[in-house]
């Protein structure tokens, strides 16, 4: 390979691998930043990435190659409202994030092998047909050097992502919606207090969190698995949830550290076909991601702070 | 309504609420409860040597239960359960198959390396919690996959191959007598270690210092503080048994149950159920006793529904989640439970 090409492999590989992600990500960063942890993205991933493959299997014949899009779009609707029980749970019922969101762990895992076992009849999906393909960019692919890297087989769903995390920055810290996000995370009784409904804000960004990490584990198993399995999504989500905080609770932030972990959990698939890299045991990429959140938390790389109000239950009149 | 009527009453609603969803699902599934109930039933009780295996699933889930409730009373939340689990599963059976001692000191050095090396996988986030603030949750959480990776690793590079071998006999927990008297299943001596666990952190916590201090630092820790305790070296030492106990539980399924240790494509379980059996259990090592039972036999005997009764298993899994979902909003519980005793006030 030469130098160009080995460039334009492992960039898209990384991209491709950090799709699913940001996308997850992004969703951590709404909620956590709404003062609502969200433990429970895993299970979520789980329920979006059996979601779209179930919808895959049934309907490719109908949307065509349209499919996975669909797919993922009807795995966001469902998976919001999946998160509607961490929602339930811990904001009007007060119950313990960090509780309620194992137990959305628990039951996503149990909830779709019972559905797969139940409809398949054995422990895993059949192989969906419509998959996650690479295509070439017009006109920009034709752009000497940039172009092979950026935009020829690139993976459409490495741009959407991209694009998500802006469009999130964006809302985040540019729009009313945002400010308003941000302070029922850091004060929420100052926010009660200018007339923000806190748990309703609250509502809002465990949902977008649940969309969102639907549509990660939509991409995830229509990329990569293209099957449903007990062992799809595992560790994806917090994965997510590890980039989020890598990135400091930032969308763009979150997006660069989900780049960087993509690209840590490619090298280790396609690592054998490049020199150097090839050298290095597996294991040490496997953990990458992980130790450097725990050296990122730990402050070693930049001081990572999470919102004030996280992990609280608002109550009305209490101080 | 006092606090100890409360932390009983409500895991137990829970149960039963828990048990009518889960029939409600069967029933939408176009399975039958009554069916389901009997198979989970039968999967549990049904003859001596499902008793013994069930026994057996009890026991890592007493000590992964222990766990998690002993780092709740200081205010730690360890989700790292899992991983420490992992790692004292691998260093005892390292220990039980590579070196020759007699039993007497073989034992006793596989589950104390056991016991090591999950504590020291919770000192980390236990350091980190308490020189530098750092929220354990997402610390433990990474520690796992860390446990996980590393760990399949070893293996291989041990090994040559995803299986370690067996342990030598001298490590082993086996119980022949058990054997005998429960049809051969794998219930082992490891459930001595486990009540014996539940015991000393039981003695710990409520007629020491130490387990003062630690609830103390758990309710408050600027008073602990004010009162004279060393708030950060409570944090670690919670942790750091926690951790042990952790590993202890790895220890019975590298010496009793499994005899050896292979690499995991993914997390055990364990780890994450003994969250719910510390919940269920109000965090209480007696409670713990009462959860792991529960947990464990509901786990066991799940494995029996797909032959008896075309259930899937999972079945057992969606009924736990449930049923934390209810502990953990107990909050509705309490207030449901106010207005009841209130009425009876106004009478």
């Amino acid at each position: 390979m030469s130098l160009l090409d080995t460039i334009a492999f492992v960039f898209y590989n990384a991209l491709f691998y950090a799709a699913p992600l940001i996308f997850t990500g992004l969703g951590a960063v709404f909620t956590e930043r709404s003062g609502v942890t969200n433990i429970g993205l895993e299970g979520i991933m789980q329920v979006g990435a059996f979601t779209a493959i179930l919808f895959n299997l049934f309907y490719a014949d109908v949307f065509g190659s349209m499919t996975i899009w669909t797919a993922i779009l009807v795995s966001m609707v469902v998976s919001a409202i999946f998160s509607l029980l961490l929602a339930v749970a811990s904001i009007t019922f007060r119950a313990d994030q960090i509780i309620s969101g194992t137990a959305l762990n628990m039951l996503a895992a149990g909830l779709t092998i019972f559905l797969v076992k139940m409809i398949f009849g054995k422990g895993q999906t059949d192989m969906a047909t419509e998959i996650n393909s690479r295509f070439n960019v017009p006109v920009l692919k034709d752009i000497p050097v940039i172009g092979p890297i950026f935009f020829q087989n690139v993976y459409i769903t490495s741009y959407l992502a991209i694009l998500a995390a802006i469009i999130g920055w964006v809302i985040i810290y540019k729009t009313p919606f945002g400010l308003r996000l941000r302070a029922v995370g850091e004060h929420p009784m100052a926010a009660d207090t200018m007339g923000i409904n806190v748990n309703r804000m609250r509502y809002i960004a465990v949902m977008i969190s649940g969309g969102l990490g639907g549509i990660g584990g939509a991409i995830f198993a229509q990329s990569f698995s293209m099957d449903y399995s007990h062992s799809t999504i595992s560790g994806q989500g917090f994965m997510a949830i590890a980039a989020m905080i890598f990135g400091k609770w930032n969308p763009l932030g979150m997006m660069g550290a989900a780049i960087f972990f993509g690209f840590a959990q490619s090298l280790s698939t396609i690592g054998s076909n490049l020199p150097v890299i090839k050298d290095i045991p597996n294991v040490y990429l496997f953990i990458l991601p992980y130790v450097l959140t725990v050296f990122a938390i730990a402050g070693f790389i930049g001081k990572s702070v999470a919102p004030k109000a996280i992990n609280t239950p608002y109550i009305k009149g209490s101080r | 309504m006092s606090k100890s009527l409360r932390n009983v009453l409500i895991p137990i609603l829970a149960v039963i609420l828990g048990l009518i969803v889960g029939a409600i699902i069967m029933l939408i599934s176009g399975y039958s409860p009554i069916l389901g109930y009997t198979a989970l039933w039968n999967g549990i009780f049904g003859d001596l040597y499902t008793i013994g295996e069930t026994i057996r699933q009890i026991t890592p889930y007493l000590l992964a239960g222990l766990a998690v409730a002993f780092a709740f009373k200081t205010g730690l939340f360890n989700i790292g359960v899992e991983g420490q689990l992992i790692v004292g599963w691998f260093a005892a059976a390292y220990v039980g198959f590579s070196f020759e001692l007699p039993m007497y000191l073989h034992i006793p050095l596989a589950i104390l390396a056991a016991g090591l090396a999950g504590g020291l996988w919770a000192f980390v986030p236990g350091i980190l919690k308490a020189r530098l603030g750092v929220n354990e949750v997402v610390v433990t959480i990474m520690m796992n996959y860390i446990a996980l990776h590393i760990t399949n690793a070893l293996i291989r590079a041990i090994a040559g191959k995803d299986t370690s071998e067996r342990i030598h006999e001298t490590a082993s927990l086996r119980n022949t007598f058990f054997e005998e008297i429960t049809d051969y299943s794998r219930l082992h001596n490891g459930i001595f270690l486990a009540l014996i666990a539940v015991v000393v952190i039981w003695f710990i916590l409520e007629k020491t210092t130490l387990g003062f201090e630690l609830k103390a630092v758990g309710f408050n820790q600027d008073a602990s503080k004010y009162a004279g305790m060393n708030v950060k070296k409570n944090i670690v030492i919670s942790m750091v048994i926690s951790g042990f106990l952790a590993g202890l539980a790895g220890a019975t399924e590298a010496l009793g149950t499994f005899e050896y240790v292979s690499t995991k494509g993914g997390m055990t379980g364990i780890g994450f159920d003994g969250i719910a059996v510390a919940i269920l259990g109000a965090n209480n090592p007696l409670g713990v006793i009462f959860g792991a039972t529960l947990f464990g036999a509901l786990k066991y005997g799940s494995l029996n529904m797909p032959n008896e009764a075309g259930i899937p298993e999972e079945m057992v899994s969606i009924i736990i989640a449930i049923i934390i979902f209810f502990v953990a909003c107990g909050f509705i519980f309490q207030l449901f439970l106010d207005k009841l005793s209130k009425k009876k006030e106004v009478k």
